[in-house]
């Protein structure tokens, strides 16, 4: 999966060939389009960004200009094979009703978040602030980032809804499990990727 | 088919130039939805561009409700106002003519060159007037089908319109999937409103009350229906624009600065409107408006499937792109999406774009940076993917 960024290629491996894909916020459409291109998949990118949209009609990727807080409402249950959301679910106005969406939507939803429970994020709230980092580089009074959660909230959420955690990475800046991940994935991730499905 | 060559000046570097519109005339009768079968038939139309050997790069454009063929380039070197939509076809434009074949022709039932109510009857002398059937959006793809049969294009690269063109552009994407590789549905609806309907119908009424209409054999009388069709085009043209982009250009100026307490052209939005009715009563014919209205007002695709435009739609094999504006009260983004609704019930290949814009319906005409800029990128793909 050549010009994706790590954690796209991780998703990718994830996605079984000639699916149906919908992928939430889907920027300029470099995932969708390396997915159709080398898994056959089928679907829509979301997007609200203007020039984004333009970028995705570039590379013949379909986008439906959307709020994805505004629901998905347009969308029948069980249309995709995956829902996925990268780095979006933190600036939702209601993430935990857009999972429920995802799911209804889609088999499995992929979803990708920074890591408020980071050893980096920990140390700032220490000295008592608001954390700014490289993957977090806003501050609190102007950021996007309205819901942050840890991997930990994350997993308490899906007990809560009933959800399978089907596959679960946590990595690095570079997306790569660094050592001592396993033992500690909530102190060392600092983005989570989580396979999601409904149970039953 | 020599019909286009550059103008000298350099102001019209990017534009088709001089071009000339064309008639083909077809023989073959045409049974329309009313049941009425026309013996014969005239449609006027312009092509920009060269149509190449793979006979692939075809672009068909549907006109509005008061438009015609000439879309693009201009007629003399002299009254140089140029085509409805010269902002968007020509070298180099988003629909670029050095790359596509573009053809648009007026429909059926017009009065800017094809055969309509200002047409004498086939072996008569006398014009069709108010006795030209009513025709609907079906029955003019059905007669620009055999346009582009004589043309010998299987296949449109992309048909694209906005408004009552893009409901043609729909129309032609269900009644001949094969024949629509991509589909441009551009500030459209799946049907009209009842308001879209009682506004028709305000025109229709001011058009059919003018004393000069002479139950529309006006011609006959040596005169027209003036006035009704400048209120016809008034109340229109109200409804293209929002209420903020009005307010932007007149608000409440006063013309000559002050109240004058009487019935005369106070405001400046109501010269404007004037203005806009009188430059309308120039060019265009009061039974084509009333025949163009009640195509918009008939247009329903999903009615012969059960209500159901997904049903309506499930045959269609073109990609589609959807757009709508923002301040489109006409037909508001709503009702775009409703047809991206059906589209994504087929899993047909489908994007949609609300383009932000205070300029209400008329938006589609004009030359929004994002709005071009998404054409751009779109035909560019349908280019480079053919």
């Amino acid at each position: 999966m050549q010009g994706l960024r790590a954690e796209q290629v991780l998703i990718a491996d994830w996605i079984t060939e000639g699916s149906r894909v919908l992928d939430l916020g889907c920027g300029d459409g470099q995932l969708l389009a390396a997915l159709q291109a080398q898994k056959g998949v089928t679907g829509y990118g979301i997007e609200i960004d203007p020039d984004n949209i333009v970028s995705c009609i570039k590379r013949g990727v379909n986008v439906i200009h959307s709020d994805l807080d505004a629901g998905l409402s347009e969308f029948d249950a069980n249309s995709f094979d995956f829902v996925i959301m990268t780095q979006t679910i933190q600036a939702m106005r209601f993430p935990h009703r857009l999972i429920d969406e995802m799911l209804r939507i889609g088999r499995e939803s992929i979803v990708t978040f920074p890591n408020m429970g980071h050893w980096k994020c920990r140390l700032q709230f220490l000295h008592g602030k608001m954390p700014v980092t490289r993957h977090l580089p806003n501050t609190w009074y102007d950021t996007a980032n309205i819901h942050m959660c840890t991997l930990s909230d994350f997993e308490d959420l899906c007990a809560e809804k009933h959800l399978q955690v089907l596959e679960r990475a946590p990595v690095d800046s570079q997306h790569r499990a660094v050592p001592g991940m396993r033992l500690w994935p909530n102190l060392l991730a600092e983005i989570a990727v989580y396979r999601i499905k409904r149970r039953g | 088919m020599p019909v286009s060559f550059p103008m000298p000046e350099a102001k019209h570097a990017d534009s088709v130039g001089l071009v000339f519109p064309q008639v083909r005339h077809f023989d073959e009768p045409l049974t329309l939805d009313c049941g009425v079968t026309l013996p014969s038939y005239e449609l006027c139309f312009e092509t920009y561009g060269e149509l190449n050997a793979a006979r692939d790069n075809a672009v068909l454009i549907c006109h509005a409700l008061s438009g015609d063929a000439h879309a693009a380039g201009y007629h003399d070197e002299e009254n140089s106002k140029p085509g409805w939509w010269d902002n968007c076809i020509g070298p180099g434009k988003p629909i670029d003519t050095d790359r596509f074949f573009v053809v648009c022709s007026n429909n059926l039932g017009g009065c800017g060159g094809s055969s309509g109510p200002l047409s004498l009857k086939p072996g008569s002398d006398k014009r069709y007037g108010p006795d030209f059937p009513i025709v609907t959006v079906h029955d003019w793809v059905a007669s620009q089908a055999r346009l582009a049969d004589e043309l010998g294009i299987t296949q449109w690269a992309a048909a694209m319109g906005g408004s009552l063109g893009a409901m043609q552009v729909l129309q032609w994407s269900i009644d001949f999937p094969a024949r629509v590789r991509h589909a441009l549905v551009i500030a459209a609806a799946p049907r009209l409103s009842t308001q879209n309907i009682a506004f028709n119908e305000v025109a229709r009424q001011a058009i059919r009350s003018d004393p000069d209409f002479h139950e529309g054999h006006y011609v006959e009388h040596g005169v027209m229906p003036e006035r009704g069709l400048r209120l016809a085009r008034m109340v229109g043209h109200i409804t293209y624009l929002s209420d903020d982009v009005l307010h932007a250009k007149f608000g409440r100026e006063l013309r000559d600065g002050k109240i004058n307490f009487n019935f005369g052209v106070e405001f400046q939005i109501e010269s404007y409107l004037r203005y806009q009715g009188e430059a309308f009563v120039s060019r265009f014919d009061a039974n084509t408006y009333l025949l163009m209205t009640k195509s918009l007002d008939y247009f329903d695709p999903a009615a012969e499937f059960g209500d159901s435009l997904t049903a309506a739609l499930a045959g269609c094999q073109a990609r589609f792109l959807v757009v709508s504006f923002s301040s489109d009260w006409r037909f508001s983004p709503k009702r775009s999406r409703e047809i991206v609704r059906a589209l994504l019930d087929n899993d047909l290949d489908v994007s949609y774009v609300d383009i932000e814009s205070e300029l209400g319906h008329d938006s589609f005409l004009l030359p929004i940076p994002q709005y071009h800029k998404l054409l751009r990128a779109y035909f560019d793909r349908i280019a480079t993917s053919a």
